[in-house]
């Protein structure tokens, strides 16, 4: 199937350039970070994990949301979300690629980095993370690609496919619990040390990964025309509401247990997040500000049928939700977990020029996997004609 | 007994020679056999390193200075003036130190007093359980040591330590020591690995104390705290004494006199 | 063949390309073993030469996990003596001159071990 890249309309290959460009800039750029070291980061001895963990968060939950499209097919053969299944796999192996990516240039010494295997160590969860996030890069590619062959060949799936689906479905689940088993578990960082977790980190991803499946399925159905089914989109919509509520609701229980305890540990990070420091205003104040108006305008518009199935308004919604649930669950979240310091104290952090052209680079690697894998699918389903005709 | 010790040197010289194909007679145990190595007679035995800071007796930045410069240099850790900073040994006011004490009206000179800070040496470390690659683990004396080579610099031992008592090489630390004497008989550090406190594991391994300990002419002491009868035990048994974060669980071997 | 006009090219192409290392070092110098500067004082390694020459660095791999995992850091070598186990100060108190005899023949075999990253070497070297 892999030939299908090869024939293409030139605005295709030109977008694959600008990527190329892209992905070169930012390998450069990680190239120079490799000979004189992490100091080209804004990271510090008391921040010393910053935008590159903060987007591998972001994104294991944007490969863990593969899931609300093919828990309902298979689990609820809920068929309407078939024809769209394989985009969500696709998307969840480029943002696999992605996380695995952000730890790699996030290293001190990235030519060490077998020795996680080589020295399996049981009781970290950075060891089971990596072993998850493999897993599930492996289980997509081996699904996606079997399914989509079968609808090549139009026949049905071989039945053994079946059991890699349903192991699928709960591998989802784990790789955004042990993601979040890396903060949840650590002593001391207040912000981080709550049961709930686990639960925001599925709650968002839930909500933002589809958002942006639906964006980028939007962007795809105008320019080759692709039609993923009004009801598919209906649905997938009312999932993303669901999510997004949850998602409030256990960021309000955070507030709460700190807010109405009111001990000062709790307290600080989330004051620092909103109002600043000692008085001091700081750019994380407006971000989350933002981030919680957002937040709740993107809820609004969803959880009410007017303007969630208004199709004109849909894609801003989406958008708003994404930026939202990014800023909170990426940078927001990272910075909270070293603000205030181990001593009390607070040291300063914004990712810097390099930290975000490395970052820009990984992105385009993800978009080129994507693009590909993408092109790869929708070829296949014009010929099998499925292409454009609901489902 | 001897048989089965003569069997395993068999064995070792023999699967020496299969992987290597160059093992010489009579030297294959050279690097195989355990019985090959061990530690030194006058090595400083443990159970439970541990130390007790007598904060009172640090009246002056010189006696910090003495402590903090006796480590340092000896380790050949970079003086880098930034929030990039590498510190094995340091000091810093009474909120900063012990943020649980949240105290209103501390008394005055122990408000105004500093307080040296250094790996704890927990019994319960966080920083060994999350390392992905034992590259910082718990010896049996105690001592929580980082084997740098191993590190791949993830710094997720620096996110799980609740004491900030670790430190990232950003870039290469030999930019920062160019103009200074290195000590020859210790390594420096190398770019992207993290780095701390060894309770100067080197030292005790040839009968001798750690260097803070040597310099503080007796503010700080040092001892198995296993031993009842060890000074460390003592000067605890007489003296009220704190230990910084204790609510954490994570048990530190370094208490404070205050 | 079927697109016969791109796989024979591209066949031959790799196999040059793969073969590459043997036919441009065809007409190179043969290989010298470079001459390394041995310890002035004339005194006896831990091991026997031809040993150290082809293990040290298995044996050094060993030391260090030895050392410092192990806390063992006696060494005790085939002919019995004792060792403090120590790169700086056990190896390279002899073996003072690095560029001369680690770097000759770490160069002259395209090897860059990162020892010296952290290890510091000798004084009289600089």
């Amino acid at each position: 199937m892999l030939e299908k890249v090869l024939k293409g309309r030139p605005s295709f290959y030109i977008w694959l350039a600008v990527l190329g460009a892209i992905i070169t800039l930012g390998s450069l750029v990680y190239l120079y970070q490799v000979f004189v070291g992490l100091r080209i980061t804004d990271l510090s001895r008391d921040v010393s994990w910053g935008f590159y963990i903060a987007q591998f968060t972001y994104m294991v939950g944007v490969a863990a949301s593969a899931v609300m499209l093919v828990l309902p097919a298979y689990f609820h053969h809920y068929t309407k979300f078939k024809k769209m299944i394989i985009l969500g796999e696709f998307l969840a192996i480029g943002a696999c690629v992605v996380c695995m990516l952000f730890i790699f240039v996030d290293l001190g010494q990235p030519q060490r980095v077998l020795n996680v295997i080589l020295h399996p160590t049981p009781n970290s969860v950075m060891f089971w993370d990596m072993v998850v996030l493999s897993g599930y890069l492996c289980l997509n590619l081996l699904i996606g690609w079997v399914t989509l062959e079968a609808e090549r060949h139009q026949v049905e799936p071989p039945k053994w496919i079946k059991t890699f689906i349903y192991i699928s479905v709960f591998w989802a689940f784990s790789i955004h619990t042990v993601t979040a088993f890396l903060y949840a578990g650590i002593p001391g960082r207040h912000y981080w040390l709550t049961a709930v977790m686990a639960a925001r980190f599925l709650a968002s991803a839930f909500c933002s990964g589809p958002a942006l499946l639906l964006l980028l399925v939007f962007v795809v159905r105008r320019v080759t025309g692709f039609d993923p089914g009004r009801d598919a989109i209906r649905t997938l919509t009312k999932i993303i509401a669901y999510a997004m509520g949850i998602n409030i609701f256990l960021f309000c229980l955070e507030l709460f247990t700190a807010f109405y305890s009111q001990i000062p540990g709790h307290m600080h990070p989330l004051t620092a997040l909103f109002s600043g420091h000692d008085g001091h205003a700081l750019w994380i104040n407006g971000w989350m500000w933002t981030a919680a108006v957002l937040a709740i305008l993107s809820f609004l518009l969803m959880a009410f049928p007017g303007t969630r199935d208004n199709e004109s308004l849909l894609p801003y919604t989406l958008g708003i939700l994404v930026i939202a649930t990014w800023i909170d669950k990426s940078l927001g979240m990272l910075w909270a977990g070293f603000t205030p310091n181990t001593f009390e104290t607070m040291t300063p952090y914004a990712p810097s020029i390099a930290e975000i052209l490395i970052g820009l680079g990984v992105y385009g690697v993800g978009a080129l996997i994507v693009s590909v894998l993408w092109k790869i699918a929708l070829d296949v389903k014009r010929e099998a004609g499925t292409f454009s005709k609901p489902a | 007994m001897k048989n089965r010790r003569q069997f395993l040197k068999v064995a070792g010289l023999s699967t020496l020679g299969l992987a290597g194909g160059l093992a010489l007679p009579g030297m294959a145990r050279a690097a195989g056999l355990k019985d090959s190595y061990r530690s030194g007679q006058e090595a400083l035995k443990g159970g439970h390193w541990g130390m007790v800071i007598d904060t009172r007796a640090f009246d002056s930045p010189e006696k910090f200075e003495a402590v903090i410069s006796a480590c340092h240099k000896y380790h050949n850790v970079p003086a880098i003036n930034s929030k990039r900073e590498v510190k094995w040994i340091w000091k810093d006011g009474y909120h900063q130190t012990f943020t649980d004490q949240k105290d209103n009206y501390p008394a005055k000179d122990v408000l105004e007093r500093k307080y040296l800070m250094l790996c704890n040496h927990c019994v319960n470390p966080a920083c060994v359980r999350v390392c992905p690659t034992q590259a910082t683990f718990r010896r049996s004396d105690g001592i929580v040591v980082m084997d740098y080579h191993r590190c791949i610099g993830c710094r997720f031992c620096m996110a799980a330590c609740p004491y900030g008592a670790r430190s990232f090489n950003f870039e290469d630390p030999r930019n920062f020591l160019e103009d200074r004497e290195l000590n020859v008989s210790f390594p420096t550090r190398m770019r992207g690995v993290v780095e701390k406190c060894t309770f100067c594991s080197e030292l005790l391994a040839v009968g001798k104390a750690p260097l803070c300990v040597e310099a503080s002419e007796g503010a700080i002491v040092f001892g198995d705290l296993d031993d009842p009868a060890s000074d460390v035990r003592k000067v605890l048994a007489e003296n009220f004494t704190i230990r910084r974060k204790p609510t954490l669980g994570t048990e530190p071997s370094v208490y404070y006199i205050i | 063949m079927f697109n016969a006009k791109y796989i024979w090219p591209g066949i031959v192409l790799f196999v040059v390309l793969f073969t590459a290392p043997f036919w441009l070092n065809a007409n190179t110098k043969t290989y010298v073993r470079p001459e390394i500067a041995l310890p002035e004082k004339g005194a006896e390694c831990i091991e026997p030469r031809a040993f150290m020459a082809a293990e040290h660095m298995q044996l050094l791999d060993t030391w260090r996990d030895m050392a410092l995992r192990e806390e063992k850091r006696v060494y005790v070598s085939s002919s019995g003596k004792e060792w403090a186990i120590s790169l700086q100060n056990t190896c390279m108190t002899c073996h003072s001159n690095k560029v001369d005899f680690c770097d000759k023949c770490h160069d002259s075999n395209s090897v860059d071990p990162y020892c010296w990253d952290c290890h510091v070497e000798p004084r009289g070297n600089k």
